[in-house]
């Protein structure tokens, strides 16, 4: 590698600038499906981040070993490897939230920035970056699932981490809970709303437009 | 018997949508989803791929992994080993090893839906919608019928929901969309939308 990266730019650069869900849309798939309470979104946070960190490592300590040909089943191996651990102390030590967080805690393998940051970083660099580069990746993803996590679990139930935060009205309080929140819709608008966030502070993020708009043609500049 | 097959295709079509109730294979569901072309074309490769790959895990699961099932070798020290927990390692090896078998077979004998598959046949190994059947499959403990079933109705409600959102993405590019939003934001508010749509599915029984 030409440029060496300072190790705090490899840590912190994937949480804004280079978000892996918000920028590069990957990892997304067995994200979403955890973020109605906090409580799983944590455990799915620490075990996707354990997950990608060790595996950069472990590719990068044997990346001069591994064959071209076979790479992938090769990180498909070690990935799946570390994914039966997690699940294995997962079920061990917090049985409940295993339970809840059913096939996603296997999906972790299928993930894309796991793969991804194997197949794009720790295949081309030292074990030491490698870690960092993973470690950075993984509170990436955790950051964006932790925002998501938290305003689906006060607006759909009214707490957080299962401690009531606003009473609802079923309960002799005030707060008469969004039921949609803690439906599948919910998780897509609050990820859209993100992007739109994001991309509002930093404007060099945005895309471009695939056909040119003729300034004459919107509607506010018709009337 | 027939209406139980039935209902379990019709539930996971629309009820359990792959995409947009689980939110699996969202990558590509959202990567490959810009010409209603293309997603057709990886819409039918999925559908074939869970087809042949979550009754194959059925037969693992009951014959090699789960507690006993290693008694018809008859040796003594298998007959109650419980194997359950190397499932994840087997399950994406069949599907890496499925893919690549059939992408072997297809260029061989069908080359012309190959071509039309190209690129999308490989990627599908990292597919979740492929590896969560499975899973699916594994936690609700389904027979070999009901997962051939399950694979086909996983697959046709996958391949649903990517070519309505091409159809839809086709559109929307002459669309006028805040800058922040263009691309990316403004397809998670669509497939938000869709998914929305669909759950006036759920509690359709048959």
């Amino acid at each position: 590698m030409a440029e060496v990266a300072k190790p705090k730019d490899l840590l912190f650069r994937p949480i804004l600038d280079n978000n892996p869900i918000a920028l590069q849309i990957i990892g997304i798939c067995s994200a979403l499906a955890v973020t109605t309470n906090l409580n799983t979104t944590l455990t799915m946070c620490i075990a996707l981040t354990v997950v990608v960190t060790f595996s950069n490592l472990f590719v990068s300590l044997i990346r001069n070993q591994i064959p071209g040909s076979i790479r992938i089943i090769v990180q498909m191996t070690i990935i799946a490897s570390l994914v039966i651990v997690v699940d294995q102390f997962l079920r061990a030590y917090a049985y409940d939230v295993s339970k809840q967080l059913s096939v996603f805690v296997g999906l972790i393998i299928t993930n894309c920035i796991v793969m991804g940051r194997a197949e794009a970083f720790a295949m081309k660099n030292p074990p030491v970056p490698s870690l960092l580069d993973g470690f950075g990746n993984g509170l990436g993803y955790s950051f964006v699932l932790l925002l998501v996590g938290f305003a689906r679990e006060l607006l759909g139930s009214g707490s957080l981490f299962g401690v009531t935060i606003m009473e609802k009205v079923t309960e002799g309080g005030w707060y008469v809970p969004n039921g949609m929140m803690l439906l599948p819709p919910s998780a897509f608008f609050l990820i859209g709303f993100l992007i739109w966030a994001i991309r509002a502070a930093k404007t060099e993020q945005v895309e471009e437009d695939q056909f040119k708009i003729t300034s004459n043609s919107r509607v506010s500049d018709a009337f | 018997m027939f209406e139980h097959y039935l209902s379990l295709f019709i539930r996971a079509v629309f009820v359990e949508n792959m995409a947009l109730a689980f939110f699996l294979g969202m990558c590509t569901f959202i990567a490959v989803s810009k010409k209603v072309e293309t997603s057709f074309g990886l819409g039918v490769a999925v559908i074939v791929v869970l087809l042949i790959t979550v009754p194959v895990n059925n037969l693992i699961l009951h014959n090699l992994l789960s507690e006993g099932a290693l008694a018809w070798t008859g040796v003594e020290a298998l007959q109650k080993l419980d194997l359950r927990f190397l499932g994840l390692l087997s399950y994406i090896g069949v599907i890496a090893a499925m893919v690549q078998i059939l992408e072997m077979v297809l260029d061989k004998y069908v080359p012309a839906l190959y071509n039309a598959l190209g690129i999308f046949l490989p990627l599908i190994t990292v597919n979740c919608a492929i590896l969560g059947a499975s899973l699916f499959m594994v936690e609700r403990d389904y027979s070999f019928t009901e997962s051939v079933v399950y694979g086909g109705g996983a697959g046709v409600g996958w391949a649903l929901a990517i070519v309505l959102l091409a159809g839809i993405r086709e559109k929307l590019k002459y669309s006028d969309v805040p800058d922040g939003l263009k691309g990316l934001g403004i397809t998670f508010i669509v497939v938000g939308l869709m998914s929305l749509g669909f759950m006036s599915f759920s509690g359709v029984q048959l």
